[in-house]
């Protein structure tokens, strides 16, 4: 993907629109910085805004007059201005599904097709906030600790800066993810354990390398990233928001910062405040959060060792897990579990009914969305956006389980035979299918 | 003795070390022993009722106490604590 110099029409608002970080737990002010944990009581740190500073540049005449991107939002998120050079993040279709929506029991379905961003997922989006913060600051190298999607965004935004990246994963993880990382130049580590322990390391390591973890010391600018989908979504229904919203929840961060992000849209004044129900995917084999929440307790109980071919949500011990049980109680929605079978089957779904081809998570979120839909969660006539945050093109494996990979007949789906290159082998196979 | 490795939001309360030497039979003696020589380790580690702080997450030897026995874990002199804020996502 081209480096992209993006235009600067948008001129800096005055440093009051960003007030600072605050303590989620305990509500302690700390300025700007590498900082993530709050000195006094262990909590994450959260950018807090100005929203009247805010609200004064940012309006609907003036997004509309700039490029497209995810910087048209730039006052709601934690830059002075938009960075002058980074990849081309955000401005992703919102897809209406309506060949999808009656086979999850749906009516109306929106798909935020996030498969198409620089390196394929919606991190992107976090990673840019990360990185341009990054610069900021003066890091030597990016660096995170991922369960994959992350490890290329990080890769390909060190790239796009000239930064060096260390990306540190599970060993196990799907190849077309670790090789995705490795185009960039990244320098892939590879952990012998799950996510929690690679995470757990890098929490380790952030404190001493004096490199920049996009989502462990900067995870204050990161996590505001995932915003942009709210942002997005609301523009793309001509700023008004749905009814439902369904995604995946691994960390519980993208789920909770998208209802931030419709709260602030309100708060500036870009929509009307309307109730929005959240649901939340999660895969059965690493469940934590859906079992919290079925529970009715939104105290997590951390899964040592994930069972799922979702790699991409299996975080065991998900730092956001208690504020998403809180947002699907007061929303109304739920978080649901989703096995391997069924996230499969929706992949499929999706990619032969609608011409988008997502990775496992994206699987489980439509899965999700007709388990809400069974539940009650979801009812008829609602207005329903999914979700669809990576590419299929990075868990190959997965599209096919439970169904096989069979071998196409004449004019049904599937890979047919090698034939030799002449009409006349076409049509033997052609007449001999028949 | 059994080593504590320290991260650096909290090494301001215990004079600047990366780790210091505890000595308790359990993670919960550990965590007590620590807050005793650094009272300022109190606020910051634990909760009102005494166990940790929703925020803090204890790793005996690399694994998380949660999967263990939780503040019962026994500890062996050559075992290392270490304490991190809660914090994942990838």
């Amino acid at each position: 993907m081209a480096i992209e110099i993006l235009p600067t029409t948008a001129r800096p608002t005055e440093r009051t629109r960003i007030s600072g970080l605050r303590c989620r737990g305990c509500g302690r002010a700390e300025p700007i910085g590498l900082s993530y944990v709050c000195a006094a009581c262990f909590g994450p740190l959260e950018v807090e805004y100005d929203y009247a500073a805010a609200g004064r540049t940012l309006t609907r005449a003036s997004i509309a007059e700039r490029a497209p991107g995810m910087w048209r939002y730039f006052e709601l998120l934690p830059v002075e201005a938009p960075p002058a050079r980074g990849l081309p993040v955000g401005s992703t279709p919102l897809l209406a599904a309506d060949r999808l929506a009656p086979a999850l029991g749906l009516e109306r379905l929106w798909i935020k097709d996030d498969t198409r961003n620089p390196s394929l997922s919606f991190k992107d989006r976090a990673v840019a906030v990360a990185a341009a913060r990054a610069v900021g600051f003066g890091v030597e190298a990016l660096a995170c600790a991922s369960t994959g999607n992350l490890a290329g965004a990080t890769a390909a935004a060190a790239a796009a800066l000239g930064l060096p990246a260390y990306v540190f994963i599970p060993a196990d993880l799907e190849p077309a993810k670790v090789d995705h990382a490795l185009a960039y130049g990244a320098t892939v580590v590879p952990i012998e354990g799950t996510y929690d322990d690679v995470n757990r390391l890098c929490l380790e390591l952030a404190d001493e390398t004096g490199w920049g973890f996009v989502n462990v010391n900067l995870r204050p600018f990161y996590a505001e990233g995932s915003k942009t989908l709210a942002f997005e979504i609301a523009e793309s229904l001509g700023w008004r928001s749905p009814d439902v919203v369904v995604a995946p929840v691994a960390s519980g961060a993208m789920f909770t910062r998208i209802a931030r992000g419709f709260d602030e849209l309100a708060e500036v004044g870009l929509i009307e405040r309307r109730p929005i129900r959240f649901v939340g995917g999660q895969a059965a084999g690493c469940a934590p959060v859906a079992t919290a929440w079925a529970a009715g307790t939104d105290v997590i109980e951390p899964v040592r060792n994930p069972d799922t071919i979702v790699r991409s949500l299996a975080i065991g011990n998900p730092a956001d897990g208690r504020y998403c049980v809180a947002l699907a109680d007061a929303s109304g929605g739920s978080i649901e579990a989703i096995d391997d079978l069924a996230t499969a089957a929706a992949i499929r779904d999706v990619a032969r009914l609608e011409g988008i081809y997502p990775e496992t998570a994206g699987g489980v979120t439509l899965a999700a969305a007709a388990a809400a839909r069974r539940r009650g969660v979801i009812r008829a006539g609602d207005e329903v956006v999914a979700l669809l945050t990576g590419n299929g093109l990075k868990t190959p494996d997965a599209r096919t389980l439970g169904a096989g990979n069979p071998v196409a007949a004449a004019g049904r789906p599937g890979l047919a035979p090698a034939i030799g290159p002449s009409l006349a082998a076409f049509e033997r196979w052609m007449g001999g299918a028949a | 003795m059994s080593t504590v490795r320290i991260p650096p939001t909290l090494r301001a309360s215990i004079g600047g070390a990366k780790q210091v030497e505890v000595t308790g039979a359990t993670v919960r003696e550990i965590v007590a022993g620590l807050v005793a020589t650094y009272p300022a380790l109190g606020a910051q580690l634990l909760a009102g009722d005494g166990e940790l702080n929703r925020f803090v997450n204890a790793f005996l030897n690399d694994t998380d106490v949660r999967h263990l026995q939780a503040l019962d874990t026994p500890v062996a002199e050559e075992d290392t604590l270490v304490l991190l804020p809660a914090m994942a996502g990838g």
